[in-house]
């Protein structure tokens, strides 16, 4: 029989039961004859509070609850990829189809559908020895991601039967296995995972390749690596779901799990339309086929807000497990906190700071570890890298979540009004932002794209670092009474924030492969070395400023990616040019002695 | 169903009441309370103790003595009586007339706190509606199942713009158009310049009208905006419409919302507003948007002011989190006598981006946009070390910006209160102030652009 309380009382999402003695913490429960799903999240003797993941309206005290046996899980599997989710693991299609437009409620906790045919291609043999992490069989599941089926952690033993070559349903037995006590048991081809458990691993490893992200600011600028963990903070308007979905789109991962955490129910909407839509660069296939959205919009029930993060990392936890890059990003981590902070109030917690919880902090910490590059079970390497955007009230970066947030993190993308305001995008602040990883992608950059990838980087650091300077200058006296030298810097810098740090989100510019980006900021910091060598010799600025092949080095990212030979024609031109203003200017110097 | 009637009130505390001894009451349950004075009251269950019920009253605790009080639970909860008759008329925050023209007939009852609409549900939002104002159709594309608000401040003319865009604003396709207006808390006098105005702008149907006006009760203005976004709802989603929603003042709303949560004891967040603002604002505003499946469209023009100007201020930056964008009105234009007073860097319209240029707009819309953002941040810039160098310190290139700046401000964002402006003559006007700028500051704009479009 199943264990059950009844309710005793109803405050929103939170409701007292009794009658849970024989309950476990973090047990799923059924509540009311709507079936609304919860989970235990106190338990005091026979009494007990449980958060809800659904409206309780209409609940009355008296009403049933009944334990589900297991924590909140996940089923994983073939069909999640090109899913979207809510944020308990059910497919928004699924619901779509069983209460119309707007979302119902109850109806229980169906996850992947079990009754899809998935063609099984088994790996091992009758009498193999398996441990977790092995490989039993793989699925074509999209063009894009081949499914590998491994025995889950915690199992191990031989091989008594496994499918035969064909297709099967998600209710199908895998494999029929013995352990080492002679038990034998059968391995269902879905399986679950308690989302707030991390998946073990054999073995973390240090970030030492970047994710590609196609973005210059960050893969030129403030690079991330696979395995890494980043928060984008900004206030709104500052673009951070813009930011989130660029990445989304573009960077080289082989599964993008994205969770729509309390956000806009119409970025949802854009995601499903436009991803189908776009072909990823690096194998030309929908973008779709590589992606799981996890959606919670802002007005879903806030219990399930706290859960969609959970669920989202499992699953990307799942696609690691089988060798994968997984990119995970998280829109928004802000809102994440505000349902433990609103869960939180309603149960009467003493709060910390602003209202949140005092476990705020152990939470997020929690949350970013279960990123980063490992040996899986199965011996292979796989990473989950993790970017979360936060929502500072006010874009105030020292309240609680952005600030515990960056005890966590180790690469910061600052969002700012004010380059928002100039609609320079993405608003990344050069100057508040940082990136620890830098030093340790330098290597792999200075090997698959240029050697010079570091020096060229720091050249263009240096640039910006004294135009910060010359710019406080500017604000108090003018351009006009500053020293060409110094007026170079800020032409230089201002050809860097627009040709460079600026990218589009649409067109061809929304992509720009590591060797566009080495190839611009190369030409630029060659420009101004060559530039400073001019006006260092008394050449006026003027003359280098009105240079066409000058004005030409803000739009270098006009240039497509398939066409990099053009930057030597450009830069023969350039270099001429300069040459010419030199060499006449000097002469004229010359002259006039 | 329990439709028994309590005798007798626990307590009353502000504009809760506790009922003991309840059965069979569900949590957010609609309620009906009559004092000694005969009169009926409306309320919600807001919390549910085993046999416990507190009851959020809308219109008031006024006059009711605890144990001269009736209490009946209803067994559903707050609804809406719905009919394509409601087109034209004025309600009341909980959907009552109130406009002396008697019931709704023929209607059907929906709860007002509607349903999540599923993400996979919904269209993604691309149709322009034409505003005829040169700022926002340029600038801040006001798109069809967008929410767009106007974050204004106490003095500046955010109801004349409001109308302005409520009457002018025009869907390329049909005439199956219909504004609701909401107002939450408003004086009598802004109450009745909206009806006449709307009602005089000749576009077809009058406005459908819910009013909790400032003198009402204070907790009706939570009921107000979901009343009215259930009738929306029906208009566009079941009857086709194009919806346009007016709703002010957001911020008597979230008021409202403070004085309850406090009268609960809830443990306060941000200048003591309820943690979970932003849900509930989420609840409203989300209420926008077009379906895949359904004709209609429901587009959201909330209006707030901010307390002391502050844009960082908990309601119109939760409000921000939310809405695709915002409209911010400053101060300082207006005291220049700049009608719209749009604060342009400060606004946004976020779903743009996807609806303008070719096929939607005109091809050279979403780089002249960017251009001009660009160029009139740096006015800004150049304004400031006016400021402290002197104009005449300025060189040749910033004066140019000068120059710009002012006509930008004069021809391009001001325009008469009747003005009705189309997008190709904003976007013509937005070209020739930009040749008042050299060309080699025009970076957003790629050559080929400007050769078409740059004279001189």
């Amino acid at each position: 029989m199943k264990k059950q309380g009844r309710v005793i009382s109803i405050n929103g999402p939170v409701i007292r039961a009794k009658g849970l003695s024989a309950f476990a913490m973090r047990e799923m429960v059924e509540v009311g004859s709507l079936r609304l799903l919860g989970e235990v999240i106190r338990l005091e003797g026979d009494e007990g509070i449980l958060q809800v993941f659904e409206e309780t309206q209409g609940l009355q005290p008296g009403e049933l609850v009944v334990g589900l046996g297991e924590p909140l899980s996940v089923t994983l599997g073939p069909g999640l990829v090109g899913a979207i989710l809510d944020g308990i693991g059910r497919p928004l299609g699924s619901l779509l189809q069983k209460t119309g437009d707007f979302l119902g409620r109850g109806g229980g906790l169906e996850q992947l559908d079990a009754k899809r045919n998935w063609e099984i291609f088994p790996q091992v043999q009758k009498g193999d020895i398996v441990t977790a992490g092995t490989l039993l069989a793989t699925v074509k599941e999209t063009p894009l991601v081949e499914h590998r089926l491994l025995l889950p952690p915690g199992m191990e033993g031989e091989i008594l039967e496994i499918l035969p070559q064909g297709f099967h349903d998600g209710e199908s037995a895998l494999a029929r296995l013995r352990d080492g006590f002679g038990r034998e048991m059968e391995l269902p081809l879905l399986h679950r995972w308690p989302v707030r458990t991390a998946r073990p691993v054999r073995q973390r490893l240090r970030p030492e390749e970047p994710l590609l992200t196609g973005q210059r600011v960050i893969d030129g600028y403030f690079p991330i690596a696979r395995g890494g963990v980043a928060a984008i903070p900004g206030g709104f308007g500052t673009g951070k779901t813009v930011t989130q979905h660029q990445l989304a789109k573009w960077s080289d991962s082989k599964i993008v799990v994205y969770i729509g955490c309390g956000e806009r129910g119409n970025e949802m909407t854009q995601v499903l339309e436009e991803f189908p839509a776009l072909v990823d660069p690096a194998t030309g296939h929908p973008l779709m086929e590589r992606t799981i959205l996890i959606a919670n919009t802002s007005n879903m029930p806030v219990a399930a807000r706290e859960a969609s993060i959970y669920t989202g990392l499992t699953i990307a936890e799942y696609f690691r497990d089988m060798g994968y890059d997984v990119a995970l990003m998280a829109d928004s981590t802000s809102r994440w906190a505000e349902a433990l902070r609103e869960i939180s109030g309603r149960l009467e917690e003493i709060p910390a700071e602003e209202g949140f919880p005092a476990y705020l902090p152990s939470r997020l910490a929690e949350f970013y570890e279960r990123a980063g590059r490992v040996t899986t079970l199965g011996g292979e390497r796989g990473s989950v890298t993790l970017i979360g955007a936060v929502s500072p009230p006010g874009g105030d970066f020292t309240e609680p979540v952005t600030r515990h947030t960056k005890r966590f993190i180790r690469c910061f993308w600052a969002l700012e009004r004010e380059l928002a305001s100039a609609r320079h995008y993405p608003a990344i602040s050069w100057t508040t932002s940082y990136s620890e990883y830098a030093a340790e992608v330098r290597p792999w950059f200075e090997t698959h794209v240029d050697p010079h990838w570091g020096t060229v980087q720091d050249a263009l650091r240096r640039i910006l670092a004294e135009d910060e300077q010359v710019q406080q200058v500017i604000q108090l006296v003018g351009e006009d009474v500053l020293p060409d030298e110094q007026r170079l810097v800020a032409l230089a810098a201002s050809i860097i924030k627009i040709g460079f740090l600026q990218q589009g989100a649409f067109g061809p510019d929304a992509y720009c492969p590591p060797e566009k980006t080495f190839a611009i900021m190369e030409l630029i910091v060659h420009f101004y070395e060559r530039a400073h060598d001019l006006v260092a010799k008394g050449v006026p600025l003027r003359l280098i400023k009105e240079a066409q092949e000058v004005e030409a080095l803000y739009r270098l990212r006009e240039i497509e990616s398939d066409n990099l030979q053009a930057f030597e024609g450009i830069r023969r031109r350039l270099e001429s040019r300069l040459e010419r203003i030199g060499a006449e200017r000097l002469a004229e110097g010359r002259s006039q002695r | 169903m329990s439709l028994a009637e309590y005798r007798g009130l626990e307590s009353i505390e502000g504009p809760l009441i506790v009922v003991d001894g309840v059965k069979g009451v569900g949590y957010d349950e609609a309620v009906e309370i009559v004092g000694p004075d005969g009169n009926l009251r409306r309320g919600r269950v807001v919390l549910i103790e085993e046999n416990r019920a507190v009851v959020q009253v809308f219109s008031g605790t006024a006059a009711l003595v605890p144990d001269r009080s009736r209490v009946r639970f209803l067994g559903r909860h707050l609804e809406m009586t719905l009919s394509p008759s409601i087109l034209g008329r004025t309600f009341d925050g909980l959907g009552e007339p109130r406009d002396g023209c008697g019931a709704v007939l023929g209607g059907f009852r929906r709860d007002i706190n509607g349903q999540p609409i599923n993400p996979m549900a919904r269209a993604y939002p691309r149709d322009f509606i034409h505003t005829g104002l040169s700022v926002v159709d340029t600038l801040m594309t006001l798109i069809r199942g967008q929410k767009l608000p106007i974050f204004s401040s106490n003095g500046l003319p955010h109801n004349r713009l409001a109308v302005q865009i409520a009457s002018q604003s025009r869907i390329t396709s049909g005439d199956n158009f219909a504004v609701v207006f909401v107002g939450i808390g408003i004086r009598n006098d802004d109450a009745a310049y909206f009806i006449e105005a709307l009602r005089d702008s000749g576009k077809g149907r009058p406005p459908v009208v819910f009013l909790n006006l400032a003198s009402d009760p204070v907790i009706e203005r939570l009921a107000v905006p979901r009343t009215a976004l259930t009738a929306a709802e029906y208009l566009a989603f079941d009857l086709g419409y194009h919806v346009l929603v007016v709703m002010t003042d957001m911020t008597n709303y979230c008021e409202a919302l403070r004085e309850l949560a406090v009268a609960r004891g809830e443990v306060p967040s941000r200048k003591g507003y309820p943690g979970y603002l932003y849900s509930d604002l989420a609840s409203l505003y989300e209420r926008a948007g077009v379906l895949r499946d359904r004709p209609g469209s429901l587009t959201q023009l909330p209006i707030l002011t901010m307390p002391n100007d502050d844009i960082t201020h908990p309601i119109p930056d939760l409000t921000g989190f939310i809405t695709e964008g915002q409209i911010v009105l400053s101060r300082e234009q207006y005291a220049q006598g700049v009608y719209p007073p749009v604060d342009i860097p400060a606004s946004l319209s976020r779903l743009m981006k996807d609806s303008i240029g070719k096929g939607f707009t005109r091809e050279d819309h979403p780089d002249l946009a960017g251009q001009l953002f660009s160029s009139y941040s740096k006015v800004q810039e150049v304004r400031a070390l006016a400021g402290v160098v002197g104009e005449d310190e300025l060189g040749a290139v910033e004066k140019g910006y000068l120059k710009f700046g002012q006509a930008f401000e004069k021809r391009f964002l001001s325009q008469g209160e009747r003005e009705d402006r189309e997008i190709g003559v904003s976007l013509d006007l937005a070209w020739e102030l930009l040749s008042l700028l050299p060309r080699s500051e025009l970076t957003r704009l790629p050559s080929s652009l400007v050769k078409a479009h740059l004279k001189g």
